[in-house]
């Protein structure tokens, strides 16, 4: 099966109204190429998830100034004062949601589990609405799985079967995000022969990933 | 000196040989520089890795803290995953997070991730390095620029509430430093 795609054939693969998880942190492991299609692409009405909105004109934050956005569910806004805006003049719902919290919602979005207790934003406004649960003594909020449409991955080297590696901390959310979507595209700077990466080497397995895509100027 | 690098000095005599580390954005990156002689922590970033130092030559592909500035690794350092690095964050492997803070109250709770009518920058990592960090220390000057004091009875929970819930890591203690 071939996975490589050009990236003409990557706006196609957006609609309207789709929930997209990112990879990256401050923007450091998001597929820049892969938002540039999709802000291309016109599509809107998008659920971005993700770590955070980066700034204006990095990571995701150029979709989010773009209007094309509906609602983010992140766990820090603060760098971007786009995302602040849109979402004080209510053009954009934002859903904040602790950082170890949404990882662990994403793992079981992908994992087949049906959430997970923490008891990480207890006491706080994050337990409003939510099951509280005591284990031995301690309480615990449920978190439920995070899924999405579509994951938008950065990886640093794949080979053609898939088998992703990631660079220093761009890793973050990518490897976790590729178990919880439907449809697992990824951006990569080098594409190498099934067999040269190392099998113990392999951070995200082939059998993870739909479409591969190589970076532009890369 | 100024204040902030006091508040620094006095929270790198808090760090212990061995001690994982993880350091909050603005005032506690400073705290390194006071280290004694002879006292190594590991700096754990939040970002996704254990063996956080600081930049020496060009910018590395990758490599940034949880602020997104470049910075170095040190030898022997190691990368993950953000579920493994918020496993090792609430699972009580990191001895001592230093955070900046809005507000501290008398029961330990920190208010750091809301400026009412100003803006609302998210919790980020805050709430589980709080709830997760063996000892907490909260590093900040004692009034706000317009002079409002910092150190409350209760905190203002539309400053962000973040209570120390004493998660069988021992209890809170408080501790006022002063100049």
């Amino acid at each position: 099966m071939n996975k490589i795609v050009q990236w003409s054939e990557i706006a196609p693969m957006f609609q309207d109204g789709m929930s997209v998880m990112f990879g990256g942190f401050m923007g450091v492991g998001t597929p820049q190429g892969i938002v540039a299609a999709l802000l291309k692409s016109g599509v809107s009405d998008l659920t971005l998830i993700g770590n955070d909105t980066a700034m204006p004109e990095v990571g995701v934050g150029p979709l989010v100034s773009s209007g094309k956005v509906a609602k983010v569910i992140v766990s820090h806004i603060g760098t971007n004062p786009i995302t602040g805006k849109k979402m004080i003049a209510g053009e954009l719902d934002v859903d904040l949601v602790p950082q170890g919290t949404l990882i662990e919602r994403i793992r079981c979005g992908g994992s087949g589990l049906g959430g997970v207790l923490t008891p990480t934003g207890v006491g706080t406004v994050v337990e409003e609405g939510k099951t509280k649960m005591a284990v031995g003594g301690k309480e615990y909020l449920l978190e439920l799985p995070l899924r999405a449409n579509v994951a938008i991955i950065k990886a640093k080297r794949a080979d053609r079967a898939g088998n992703l590696v990631y660079e220093r901390a761009a890793r973050n959310f990518n490897p976790v995000i590729a178990f919880a979507a439907d449809l697992v595209i990824v951006e990569v700077d080098e594409l190498v022969e099934i067999g040269e990466i190392d099998p113990d080497l392999v951070m995200t397995p082939a059998a993870l990933v739909d479409k591969i895509v190589l970076s532009q100027g890369a | 000196m100024e204040a902030k690098e006091i508040i620094a000095r006095r929270v790198a005599q808090e760090l212990k040989e061995g001690y994982v580390v993880n350091l909050g954005i603005g005032l506690p990156t400073m705290v390194p520089r006071f280290l004694s002689k002879g006292v190594n922590i590991t700096l754990q970033s939040e970002n996704g890795f254990l063996g956080l130092g600081p930049l020496e030559g060009e910018p590395m592909p990758g490599v940034v803290n949880a602020g997104g500035i470049p910075c170095g690794l040190v030898p022997g350092a190691a990368m993950f995953d953000s579920a493994t690095s918020f496993a090792l964050i609430r699972g009580g492997h990191v001895d001592v997070t230093v955070l900046g803070g809005l507000q501290v109250d008398e029961e330990g709770s920190l208010a750091n991730w809301m400026v009412p009518g100003k803006m609302v920058p998210g919790m980020g990592g805050a709430m589980d390095l709080v709830n997760g960090a063996r000892k907490v220390i909260v590093a900040m000057e004692h009034c706000t620029r317009e002079g409002e004091a910092r150190l409350l009875e209760r905190c203002n929970p539309t400053h962000g509430k973040v209570p120390r819930l004493d998660g069988g890591y021992g209890t809170c203690r408080i501790q006022y430093f002063t100049r």
